[in-house]
């Protein structure tokens, strides 16, 4: 047995994550030189760049990572040393950037590459991995990804990435790039408040009348097979018809275009998972409770308000992260039909053909739905920690 | 005095009828047992009482007081109510699933922590290490004795109990139904129980009331529908092999014993039924035993030629 122990076996997704990096360091760029937005630019290996002084530290550090990956068991350590690695990763770009921008320049351009996006990804899972052995309580969860925001937030406001084409591509749009942050967040929080305004009731009265359970699950599985790009469109005539034959409904904002479909298909979207959901959690309550409560004398208000609520308010929970981390990346496909969000830049970026403008749309948009999901995730817990 | 009415009950389904045209009467302060295989319609017969089965056809009163005249939920308020699996609230606390009535009620929040620990007390679990646990947290047959708990809380005249004891195993089960004994000696609770199990109703029943496919075939006490079934399918229930055993265990040997005898070696206490003071006698050897009361002093004798006469059919 003391041989067996000596000799440790190796952490297989420690393996698997190790090859990938080393891989993706080796035949990846990790950053593209462009002379302006639009221009195909010059790939840069990461060895290629030594001896800039924070490459031979990202190279240190990477090297310490992988050691500690494999073979460290302590997850604390391997949480800080990916940590420090993370760090100067970002810091690595964003000086290679500056290094390599022509003084003076405002037209060029420095995206980050294949291999610079896998570090990132492989030294993110093995932050993930390390908490996840770490086992921290629900709300330490929702601290960490606090710590982490503001560990980016810093590094983005030090001007240490100002050079980078990412940021270049902020700095021209600052101002725009907030009202859709906000717009985007306004449209995936406000359909699912009102997802769950009408879900809620819809998926009780399902779990009640059983006849209008199939016909509504149905219905509501039949919108969620139509593309949502199909389903946009098909809200802008009908809405348009509206707006010009009923001058009500026009006066409150509703339109072909903008925000009315697009939250409109939002809502319509979101229902399946509430409504479901709802309806599982009540089938989940033991009938026996529900009778003791009807024998024992508490009204029908009071048995769902006091008994069947609670008790299927985690699986409902679970209904409702669902929705939010899918709304929030459905946003973006609304920007096609004027619903704004950070689809806008997607778009604009695709028609451009400028990559880096495509990237200011899609990482905020991982980053929200990334976000939200971890905080939901730990109110669930949370909550089934309490009741089990 | 009559604790409940049932005047031609009947229950139909549809074209099915579960109960059928069923009267009987429920004295205050005895404990009822409903008897009968599954779907013989007992348990539906006991929820049309406290009204979660509405009742199709006929009368039920409780207390005088025809049950669709009170309003639902103050009429099942003033019924204590506890069913197999116990339908413990499981996000609720020992402490708030045994205060729901009371609350209900608007009792003030003294009166219903007193109450609380008092029912834990009776129920001998203490009340610093159970109020706050969740039913989760408990075992089958602490989980059983906090529903019944529950159901007592607001001190009701009647309880209605459906299966109480069915998923507790027997040497709990012996236990709890002797704990429900104590407990409605102490409190004069009337009680109704459904179960499917003979040997339960003929322990703990006051009268025993026989049901087959929707059809009240007997209601009487244990000795009668022992000794005259009133149907075959009674006396098939009953089971014939140890009729006498049964009688016998119906009948105090207080009652039956003789005058008090000198010489007598081996001495049985008087609270025995005939079942077992026999088999304690063939057990010792014996043929005659003296019989004493609680404080050991002789009260009388039995032989056991007296006890095999006993036994006898009338």
């Amino acid at each position: 047995m003391e041989e067996t122990s000596a000799v440790r076996r190796l952490d297989r997704l420690g393996v698997v994550l190790v090859a990938g990096g080393i891989a993706a360091t080796a035949l990846m760029p990790f950053i593209y030189v462009k002379a302006n937005r639009i221009a195909a630019g010059k790939p840069m290996l990461l060895t290629q760049l030594f001896p800039q002084p924070s490459v031979i530290i990202l190279t240190a550090l990477l090297l310490h990572t992988a050691f500690a990956t494999l073979f460290l068991r302590n997850a604390l350590a391997r949480l800080a040393i990916a940590t420090l690695c993370l760090a100067a990763l970002i810091a690595a770009i964003g000086l290679v950037s500056t290094a390599a921008t022509p003084p003076g320049s405002t037209v060029a351009r420095m995206t980050p590459g294949g291999g610079f996006w896998v570090l990132f990804a492989v030294i993110g899972l093995i932050i993930s991995d390390a908490l996840v052995k770490i086992r921290l309580a629900p709300w330490m969860r929702v601290a960490v990804l606090a710590a982490y925001t503001a560990l980016l937030f810093l590094s983005l406001s030090s001007g240490l990435l100002d050079s980078l084409s990412i940021m270049k591509e902020f700095s021209t749009r600052a101002p725009q790039f907030r009202t859709e942050a906000i717009s985007h967040l306004l449209l995936a929080l406000g359909s699912l408040a009102i997802a769950i305004v009408l879900g809620l009731p819809l998926g009780i009265l399902c779990f009640w009348v059983p006849k209008l359970r199939a016909v509504v699950l149905q219905g509501l599985s039949l919108i969620q097979t139509i593309p949502s790009l199909a389903l946009f469109g098909l809200l802008m005539l009908p809405l348009g018809y509206l707006a010009t034959h009923v001058p009500l409904a026009a006066d409150i904002g509703v339109r072909g275009i903008g925000t009315a479909p697009s939250l409109i298909a939002l809502v319509l979207y979101s229902l399946l998972p509430i409504v479901a959901n709802t309806v599982v959690g009540l089938q989940g309550v033991d009938p026996s409770v529900r009778d003791a409560a009807a024998g024992m004398g508490l009204t029908r208000r009071q048995i769902l308000t006091g008994i069947d609520m609670p008790l299927a308010f985690p699986v409902i929970l679970t209904g409702i992260r669902i929705v939010l981390v899918q709304a929030i990346g459905m946003v973006t496909i609304a920007a096609l039909i004027g619903g704004g969000g950070f689809g806008i830049f997607i778009f604009q970026g695709l028609g451009q053909t400028a990559m880096d403008l495509v990237l200011l749309g899609a990482v905020p948009t991982v980053f929200f739905a990334f976000s939200s999901a971890v905080i939901l995730d730990a109110v669930i817990d949370s909550i089934r920690g309490s009741a089990a | 005095m009559t604790m409940i009415e049932i005047r031609n009950v009947t229950k139909r389904y549809g074209a099915a009828t579960v109960v059928d045209k069923v009267s009987m009467c429920v004295e205050k302060g005895s404990i009822t047992v409903i008897v009968g295989t599954s779907g013989s319609g007992k348990s539906t017969l006991m929820r049309m009482i406290n009204r979660l089965v509405p009742i199709t056809e006929g009368e039920i009163f409780v207390g005088g007081q025809n049950v669709i005249d009170v309003p639902v939920t103050e009429l099942r308020r003033k019924i204590g109510y506890a069913i197999q699996g116990h339908g413990l609230f499981p996000h609720r606390t020992v402490a708030q699933n045994i205060a729901t009535v009371p609350q209900l009620l608007d009792w003030d929040s003294v009166r219903i922590a007193k109450r609380v620990e008092e029912l834990l007390g009776l129920f001998n679990l203490d009340p610093a290490t159970f109020a706050d646990k969740y039913p989760h947290q408990l075992s089958g047959g602490q989980q059983q004795r906090v529903g019944v708990a529950r159901a007592l809380a607001a001190e009701p005249e009647l309880l209605l109990m459906d299966e109480p004891f069915g998923a507790l195993d027997p040497v709990i089960r012996g236990k709890a139904q002797d704990d429900l004994l104590a407990i409605q000696k102490q409190f004069g609770t009337t009680v109704i129980l459904v179960t499917h199990d003979m040997d339960e109703a003929f322990h703990l029943g006051n009268h025993i009331a026989v049901m087959s496919q929707g059809k009240l075939l007997q209601c009487s006490t244990p000795e009668k529908i022992l000794t005259e079934p009133a149907d075959p399918f009674v006396q098939q229930l009953t089971g014939t092999s140890d009729r006498a055993l049964k009688l016998m265990s119906l009948l105090p040997l207080k009652e039956s014993m003789e005058p008090a005898k000198s010489g007598l070696a081996y001495a049985l206490p008087q609270s025995l039924s005939l079942r077992d003071a026999l088999a304690e006698m063939i057990w010792q050897g014996v043929d005659e035993a003296a019989v004493q009361d609680g404080e050991k002093a002789p009260v009388g004798s039995i032989s056991m030629s007296r006890l095999l006469e006993l036994g006898r059919k009338a």
